[in-house]
Parts: C-alpha cells; structure tokens; sequence
C-alpha cells in the first residue's frame, strides 16, 4: 500500500517552512525558506507577500522531492501563520497594493492612543475581546486607508481584498484570480479587531468604527474542515485546515482540555492556555482568544500571554550588531560568562506586550559598566526570554488561580539548552519538550488531518505526544528573587519612552 | 600520475596575497597581482568565501581573509549550532526507533554529549547534555575516532580503561574496530561501557564531507541487538537515515 502523508505549511514571521508528517506524527521532510524583513522606518516593520508566495512555491516540490513522495501521496494540505500581518491585495490582478504590515510594526500607537481614551478600551473589549493595541489588523486597515490615497475609495468598490497570511496563501493556492477562495479561519479572525469572538461573525459596529467593507474581509470559516481543492502547485489536494501559528502550536501540543498550557519559543514568545468553552476575561494583562474550532464542534477559546520580541533579539545580535554569525551562536557566546554581570536587556522593540501593554515602552539594555562583554550582553539576551516568560506565567497563575506545574515548551528556540535552562531556573518549575519541536507544524497537520480522516480523533492524537527532554529548577530562591527585582526596574526604565509630538 | 590541481594552487596563491598585506584588496588587485583573468580569480574567491576562507567586506567588495583559517585546527562547526541543525532529524530519530538519542562531538579527549533526546517511553529519564563519555567504549566515540575526526594515538598512549570485560583496551582490537567502521559506515558498542546497555552510531558530515560529530541511538542490549548481540539492521537502517539527513542539510544549507 502506499504511504501517505500530511502537509502542513509554517508560514512563520521569518520564514517559511513545509513539513510532511506520517501517520505517527513524525517529521518525513522539511523544506524552508527565509523571507526579506523590511524596516524602512524605526518602528515599521513590512514583508513582501509576493515574495511569501514565491517561497512557498519553491518549497513545496524542495520538500516533496526530499522526500521521494508524489503530490498524490498528499492526503490533505494545513496551513499556520503568523497571526495579524496584514494583506491588502488587487483580486483581479493577485498583486499586493501595499507591502504587508507586520504584527511587530507600531506605526498605528498614534491612532491606538486616542481609541483607548475615545471609544475607550471597553468599546472593544465587549465585542471582540480585544484591547486597542498596534498588535492587531483593524487599525493598520485603517492607517492604510488614511495613508495611501484612494484605497479606501477602491475598498469601497470592491476592488481590494484584506486577509492575514493564511487568507493571502489560501488564495493563491486555490486559483488567484481565477476562482481563489477569499476565507479565513476564527482564530486568525479573532486576531483583527473585527469579530465577534461569541458568535465568530464580523461585527456590523466595529466594521463602521474602523471604515473597513464587509466586502474586503474573507468569510469566516472554522478551523478545520475541507475548504477545497489546490488549483496550483498541489493540484487536486484538499486544504483542510488553517490556524493562527500559536493556536496551531497549542493543537500540536495536544493541549486539549481546559487548563492545558504551552509556550512556543520563535520569533516571540506566545504562552497559550486552553479554557475550554468559557471565553475567560483577564485581569492581569493576558488576551482571550478563539484556540481552535474543529468543524462544527463547539468553539474552544483560550488565554494568551503574547510577547514580542525573544527570538528577535537573537536575530537582531547576528543581523543589526553583527555580534554573531549564527542565532545557536548566542548560547556559545553566553557560555563564555558566568551570569549577567549585572547588564539587563528589556527588549522592547516594539513595545511591551502582555502583560504590561505599553506601546510607549522601547527597547533599553541597563546597569552597563566597565565589566561588561558581548558574553554578559549574550547572556542578558536569554534571560530576557526568561524573564518576559515569568511576567506571563505569573499573569496566568493569577487568571487561572491554578499554579502552572511545568511549562510545556516547543519551537526553534527550544534547541537552546542553556535558554531551556534559565527558564526552569526563574520559573522554578520543570520544563518540558516534547519530541517534535516544530509543533506549530504538528497542529497544523493534526487540524487537517482530522478533517481529512487521516487520524481518527484527539485520542490518538495525544497518544503521539512523547516528553523528548526535561529541564529542571537549579537556582537558589534569594538569587531569583534578586534578579527578578532588578528584572522588573529594568522594565521601569523602558517605560515612557515614546512622548506624543508636541502640539504647537 | 596527474599534476597538481591547478585552481587550488592558484586558491592558495590567493590566500598567500591576502595573507602578506594587511589592507583588503578588490577583485581587480588579486586578478592583476596574480595575472589571472577577472573571472577566473572571481570564481575562485566565491568558492573561498563559500567555505568561509575569505570573507568580503558587505561596504566595499573587498576582500581578505576569512576568520575560519584563523581557527582551522580547532572544530569549525560550532556545537550549539550543530544541535539547532539536527534536532528535527534527532526527534524524528527517537520516535522511529523508540529509543533514546544522543549527538556527541570531540572534546579534550573524550565525547561531548552536545544533544540527547529521551526515549519516548515517557519514563523519568535525565537530560545529559554537557556530560563526557569515553571515546573508545561509546559508539559515538568510535564513530568518531574512525572517521577522523578525533586522533586515536592520545587514546591508545595511555591504557584506555576497561568498564567491562567487552570494552576494548587492546591498540590491535581496537584499530581493527575502527577500520571495520569505516567499511560499514556505522559503529556499535555492546555491553563495552555498562552491561545490559548497548548503543550505534554513524557519522555526521558537514561540508566537504569532513566528519563533524556523530549521532546515536542506545538503550537496552536486548532492544538494540538480536539474540546474538548483533544490531538490528531496522535500527541501523533509521539510524543511517537521521545522519544522512543532518549531513545533507549541513552541506546544503549555510547560515
């Protein structure tokens, strides 16, 4: 009999990966591709989402290939995505108006500013859940339509279509211009500012808040099911799921039932906790957020502690600062130190997300002496990661009034081993791999794959889940609790940075 | 008998120019330093920056020598970024052969557990990254051993110490080991480090096929090896698979 297998497509803030998965959950061929990052501004962050596409068409025969397998032996396509990059695009042409706006960029803390004194924050947090930040897609829609002359006009009439990756990939695959389905799924929805989180339709009152038509925004389906067959490159294979990446993390994590928790180590950090059918309200700085919807099952929602920056920081060393030649490279040049020698970096680049959410923080490194070498910064850039991640376990204990027992980790980071260690050392709890890192790929495969009757349920499912490494707390309590004071002052000193121009 | 490969001695002319002055030079001045045609010399520097021999200033063009000769003896691939490579090929190892999976590196003598990924029995197991273990009883050290990777005679000057009565201590047995790996490609150790547990383990070869680090697979003798103590050729088989697999993605790909 022949073997066959899922696909699923990482369409992540750096690069874009396509992995096959077999029946047991195991990784068969990856193939990968990085994008272009583009900072024409400080503050702006863009991609090219044509040159997403190219990618993608590149990679998937390289992981085909790699593989020995036929597109036939495909059973069904998954897609995850970094979440909130926002797409506006021509349908009769397939060409992007504008460069996509990713979720790291901050050219809309202006306009987010004066939402959250007029409306206010509850205006939004009643109907999507959301707070107004530069995170999320409906204000960079909006940035757009005031910056770029005619869009919102040609918007109007139909001629422009909005999605997040997952739309704009989707699209493509199932014929561009020529037939492309215009969808998305509740999770990506639940990321715009835009959707009614209860009932997973666009709200008529945000849509007029924000001036966005309903005819740009792509139908909302839910998270797993057969929204029909690839045209190019995969001709005749099902697309059968589409989550947002951290979802499709927590999916590959088989965190299932309320209470679950992961944490995915990329690009940024993202802590997601499952919380089953309750749509729980935080108190502490956490986002409620649309976890998955597997067909016409009930929705499941969940709690999120976003960060923004700990794998950027990595990038930013080796590409802005040319202090290493590779991202492992950190850990070496960690190594050569024993600790910080007292130097913090709070790496607020593009503000603090959860749980402090002030888009008028930026990035400070602090208590630089004499002593300092790039080693103590290196190592300041992993206990950055670490800490960040103890403000938002900290933030979730708090929610959930349940202490976290281990934190459940997964992504490229998680290779790092003395990073896996620090963060068992300040969270004073196991850590936990499990044996496929590239979960974010798992989730997206195992979503489709349960559409596709490629697996059978979440049982088996779980049953793939195996512990592949542990790290354990080996830090004296008086050190952490020192070294968590001096975090937390240096959080203080990031603060206020960015002051509104003065108005003459 | 052929003579001497000609772009390699001109490479080495190159590197000698680079080497004599302390200011870089642009494509131009080594061509005409050297009276070879642009072209020619340009070819010759890409492939010298390709394997990191010469670097080019990202400002200017310009180009001098690349901070991988300045350390040629010592272990180019750094181990942090050879476990970020070979993860997913790892885990992908565990899981396919259910038992536990370890990468090991030279260091000082001895093998360097730069990985290791639990058997995923989810039994309580240690993480033992950072630990040493003996070049001569571990099949990742002989794997390494017999591929160049690490010299044997430092080993064999002092008495390699017997953990049991299988380990080999003895420079005849020993080399005699080391070259049947060679031939077969793979390495195995059975009860020659503790009884009741046996291991294999194959090379992993970064660019230009130098042998970098070794992947194994270990566990119980009884699980690893059939009744005559011989491995079993679907472990081998999936073994070989994983380091094929880093191997092809360490001389494809480059940072």
């Amino acid at each position: 009999m022949v073997e066959r297998y899922v696909m699923s497509i990482d369409q992540g803030t750096t690069s874009t990966r396509c992995i096959l998965f077999d029946h047991g959950g195991r990784l068969v061929s990856v193939a990968q591709r990085e994008h272009q990052q583009f900072f024409p501004r400080p503050g702006w962050v863009e991609h090219d989402a044509v040159e997403i596409w190219r990618n993608l068409q590149r990679i998937v025969p390289e992981a085909l290939s790699n593989a020995g397998i036929e597109a036939s032996q495909i059973s069904a396509i998954g897609i995850a995505n970094q979440r909130e990059t926002t797409v506006l695009w021509d349908p009769r042409t397939g060409i992007p108006l504008v460069r996509a706006i990713v979720w790291q960029d901050t050219r809309t803390a202006p306009l987010v500013d004066e939402l959250r004194s007029d409306p206010g924050d509850d205006f939004f947090l009643d109907r999507c859940r959301l707070p107004p930040s530069t995170y999320f897609s409906a204000p960079r829609i909006r940035w757009l339509f005031d910056n770029v002359d005619g869009l919102e006009r040609r918007a109007r009439d139909g001629e422009v279509l909005f999605g997040t990756i997952e739309s704009w990939l989707i699209w493509n695959l199932t014929g561009g211009p020529d037939g492309g389905l215009h969808i998305t799924d509740a999770t990506n929805a639940s990321r715009t500012m835009l959707m009614d989180i209860r009932t997973l339709t666009w709200d008529a009152e945000l849509m007029a808040f924000f001036g966005v038509p309903r005819a740009m925004l792509p139908e909302i389906r839910s998270s797993a099911e057969n929204y029909g067959e690839a045209s190019a490159l995969l001709p005749g294979v099902r697309i059968t799921a589409a989550l947002g990446d951290q979802q499709a993390a927590l999916f590959g994590q088989t965190c299932f039932s309320p209470g679950e928790a992961k944490c995915t180590y990329g690009t940024g950090s993202f802590l997601v906790m499952n919380t089953g059918t309750d749509v729980v309200r935080s108190e502490h700085g956490l986002l409620t957020t649309v976890a998955y919807k597997i067909g016409d099952q009930p929705t499941i929602y969940a709690l999120e502690g976003p960060i923004a920056v700990t794998g950027s920081l990595v990038q930013w060393f080796r590409d802005r600062l040319g202090l290493i030649h590779s991202a492992p490279e950190i850990e070496t040049l960690a190594r050569t130190v024993e600790d910080n020698g007292g130097c913090y970096i709070v790496p607020a680049f593009s503000g603090l997300f959860a749980p402090h959410w002030r888009s008028d923080a930026r990035g400070v490194i602090v208590g630089l002496t004499s002593y300092i070498t790039k080693g103590h910064l290196a190592r300041a850039v992993l206990e950055a990661t670490g800490w960040q991640t103890r403000e938002v376990v900290d933030a979730m204990n708090a929610d959930s009034a349940l202490a976290l027992k281990q934190l459940k980790v997964d992504g490229g980071m998680t290779s790092d081993h003395l990073l896996m260690q620090i963060l068992a050392d300040v969270l004073d709890v196991p850590v936990v791999r499990p044996l496929v890192a590239e979960t974010v790929s798992l989730g997206a495969a195992y979503a489709a794959g349960l559409a596709a009757g490629y697996w059978p349920d979440l049982q088996v499912l779980r049953r793939n889940w195996h512990r592949a490494a542990q790290w354990l707390p080996d830090m004296d309590a008086e050190r952490r609790e020192w070294e968590y004071e001096c975090w937390k002052r240096a959080v203080e000193r990031s603060l206020g940075w960015i002051q509104p121009p003065k108005r003459s | 008998m052929a003579g001497p490969v000609q772009s390699i001695e001109r490479a080495a002319a190159i590197l000698r120019l680079l080497a004599g002055g302390s200011r870089r030079l642009g494509l131009g001045e080594v061509a005409s330093s050297l009276g070879l045609a642009k072209g020619t010399a340009h070819g010759i520097l890409r492939t010298l920056q390709h394997v990191d021999f010469v670097e080019q200033d990202p400002a200017t063009g310009k180009y001098q020598l690349g901070a991988a000769l300045l350390h040629l003896g010592t272990s180019y691939l750094d181990v942090n970024e050879l476990r970020s490579r070979s993860i997913n090929w790892a885990d992908a190892l565990a899981g396919r052969s259910g038992e536990a999976v370890r990468l090991g590196t030279p260091l000082e003598g001895k093998v360097l557990v730069i990985h290791h990924v639990f058997r995923p029995d989810d039994t309580l197991q240690t993480l033992d990254v950072g630990a040493l273990l003996p070049l001569h009883a571990s099949s990742l050290g002989k794997v390494l051993m017999a591929f160049g990777a690490t010299p044997v005679e430092p080993l064999l000057e002092e008495e390699p110490e017997g953990y049991t009565r299988h380990t080999l201590v003895h420079p005849s047995e020993l080399n005699r080991a080391l070259a049947e790996i060679r031939d077969l490609g793979w390495g195995a150790e059975v009860q020659e480090m503790s009884m009741g547990e046996a291991g294999i383990a194959a090379p992993i070869r970064g660019q230009g096929g130098l042998v970098v680090g070794a992947i194994g697979v270990s566990g119980a003798v009884e699980r690893i090896c059939d009744s005559k103590g011989r491995p079993l050729p679907a472990l081998i088989t999936v073994l070989r698979e994983a380091a094929r697999a880093i191997s092809r993605d360490l001389g494809a790909a480059r940072w």
